[in-house]
């Protein structure tokens, strides 16, 4: 090797390599503006809500996070990978109904309806995977359409099928102990119940975290969202790993429907729509960006759960529930400014 | 010190036609191992076409199409890559958000543990990523740093290095140094020269910039109209050889001529006299 190549001398002389731990490199992070904007919401309604200083409100808020954080975590895989689902909302009923009328129509235990909704579900994902890579249009729109005609159909079959608006109840059914146990059991800590929903959120959170960082396949979710056509250029199968992007939050939108299904025991065929926009907003506040090649499951999460203490905080505050609304909107808006503000600054290295 | 063995790459009176427009007419290029090739050419001389049937992107309609004196057909850029052919686009090479050492593994990781376990060897991706980048001349304080954050000039030298490092053979490289300042081309051509000689990589330099070109080049091709202009080596050939030839060679002395016809006093072609 000549020393032509070895001297340096066109670059500026860089300091030495990193130091283990600096606030820089935190506020650098994806998620640090939701994990900011989470602490001041706590404490805004630690202050006006007293209640929510009790353990026990601090589970309610929690199984309210989950409730959002475990499509949250799909939708912003999704969102690193680039595109949207605007179906997520709507698709989480779909697989309640799915499920729940699959078993009551034709008999049998439960399990089956519960295997039939998830390769529903999975099938609507690919789907909406497929439409997207093989028209080319935009995410936004292919999904806005199946959600369209998921909520249409969520109705029109609801109504064929058992001449209402809502499914009948399930509880007697064979396999509904099992299921109940494995989807919406409550587990109790002395005193404290716990929803299991909070630790399958918790699990999926930390099983995303470690497929985005620690995988191949992260690094190509990353890398599709962020540009394409040099993922392509490379080697990426590009549309491959979108197709499957749209199957997760496929399977999450399953998940949550089964626990919707086994904790109420009836479906409301309605249910679900504009949700999907509170999965999205999540992942934005976390750090997600619209353009894709940006963000973590983490700050979904922490995303998720500054909607939760919203939604509870204004209950145990005694204001008009209508507030939360308000509270998505502010905090979308104030996350969305200063995570801007945050990457702005990291792609300038500094 | 170039290696003037058997051509690693070697296009005899390769053709390429869409519908009625010939777009190549005969064009014969060899490509040898520590050789840095010059294409040069005006737009729509035929370049671009020329690297995607290098690169396998499409194939050619007549002639011989080469690598290590064995004719093939690529189907696709996979297939060249295979043969040791890669080529480094200067749009699209890199992940701007993704960090530098992500970018530099991105579809070719590097893996440990088994089955569902089976996980990003960071350390080591970490390791030969900064190896690579202090060879040539880059250094980086953070590895997880965006590589957006990197001057352009030092993005595509990622990005050659990362081609070399995966065991390209032979470089194709497209306009490198279109898009940067006098600095940054300056860091670039001197690492396809240090690619070239010290690792005995076959470098195809495409370029509208003869200056750039001389700089680094051992043998010139110019094309026109999709045909070869110019094939010389660079004891054969000055600069100003070159620049005449990529100016528009003879053509441009029977323009010259007639434009002094009608401006007598010739002042303002006078500077275009190189040759």
């Amino acid at each position: 090797m000549s020393t032509a190549m070895n001297k340096a001398e066109l670059l500026p002389a860089e300091p030495k390599l990193v130091q283990n731990f600096s606030w820089k490199k935190i506020l650098k992070r994806p998620e640090a503006g939701a994990l900011g904007g989470a602490i001041l919401v706590f404490a805004l309604f630690f202050v006006v809500a007293p209640p929510l200083r009790q353990v026990d409100a601090l589970t309610t808020v929690f199984y309210e996070s989950a409730t959002i954080g475990i499509p949250a975590v799909a939708v912003s895989m999704l969102m690193i990978g680039g595109e949207f689902d605007l179906s997520a909302g709507v698709a989480v009923t779909t697989s309640s109904l799915a499920a729940s009328m699959f078993t009551l129509t034709l008999g049998g235990n439960l399990w089956f309806g519960i295997l039939f909704a998830l390769f529903l579900s999975l099938g609507i994902g690919w789907l909406n995977g497929f439409l997207f890579v093989r028209t080319g249009l935009h995410s936004f729109l292919v999904t806005l359409s199946t959600f369209l005609m998921l909520q249409g159909l969520n109705l029109a079959l609801t109504k064929l099928i058992t001449g209402g608006v809502a499914t009948g109840d399930i509880s007697t059914l064979p396999g509904y102990a099992s299921a109940h146990a494995v989807f919406a059991s409550t587990l109790k800590f002395d005193g404290m119940s716990l929803s299991v929903a909070i630790l399958y959120w918790i699990f999926f959170v930390l099983l995303a975290t470690w497929v985005l960082l620690r995988t191949d396949l992260g690094n190509w979710i990353f890398a599709i969202g962020g540009q394409g056509d040099s993922a392509r250029a490379v080697g990426v199968p590009v549309r491959k790993v979108k197709i499957l992007l749209f199957m997760i939050v496929g399977f999450s939108a399953w998940f949550l429907g089964m626990h919707m299904l086994l904790m109420y025991d009836t479906v409301q065929s309605g249910g679900g729509v504009g949700n999907e926009l509170l999965y999205i907003a999540a992942s934005v506040v976390g750090g997600c960006l619209m353009t894709g090649g940006y963000g973590s499951a983490v700050g979904a999460a922490l995303g998720a759960l500054i909607f939760g203490m919203s939604t509870e905080g204004v209950i145990y505050a005694d204001w008009d529930p209508d507030w939360f609304l308000f509270f998505v909107g502010a905090t979308l808006l104030a996350a969305t400014v200063v995570n801007t503000w945050i990457r702005v600054r990291a792609s300038k290295g500094k | 010190m170039s290696d003037q063995s058997a051509p690693i790459i070697q296009l005899s009176n390769v053709c390429k036609s869409y519908g009625n427009i010939d777009v190549l007419r005969g064009v014969s290029l060899s490509v040898r191992r520590g050789e840095v090739t010059c294409v040069l050419g005006d737009n729509g001389a035929g370049k671009s076409t020329l690297i995607s049937i290098i690169a396998g992107l499409v194939r050619h309609d007549k002639g011989i199409y080469a690598v290590d004196g064995e004719a093939v057909e690529f189907g696709s850029p996979r297939d060249a890559l295979n043969r040791g052919i890669s080529a480094v686009y200067q749009t699209l090479a890199l992940v701007p958000l993704l960090p530098i050492w992500r970018n530099f593994f991105l579809g070719s990781e590097i893996k440990k543990g088994f089955g569902p376990f089976q996980r990003l060897d960071v350390k080591t991706m970490k390791e030969q990523t900064q190896e690579n980048l202090l060879r040539m001349g880059i250094r980086v304080p953070d590895l997880d740093r965006p590589i957006g954050t990197l001057s352009g000039g030092q993005r595509q030298v990622v990005a050659i290095a990362r081609a070399i490092h995966f065991g390209a053979r032979v470089l194709i490289l497209d306009e490198p140094t279109a898009a940067l300042g006098v600095t940054q081309s300056g860091l670039v051509l001197k690492y396809i020269v240090a690619a070239a000689r010290e690792q005995g990589t076959g470098v195809i330099f495409i370029t509208h910039n003869p200056h750039h070109a001389y700089m680094v080049g051992d043998h010139f091709v110019v094309l026109a109209r999709g045909e070869v202009e110019t094939d010389a080596p660079r004891a054969d050939l000055s600069l100003e050889d070159l620049m005449f030839h990529m100016a528009g060679g003879a053509g441009l002395d029977a323009l010259k001529h007639e434009l002094q016809r009608k401006m007598p006093a010739g002042e303002a072609v006078a500077g275009s006299s190189a040759a």
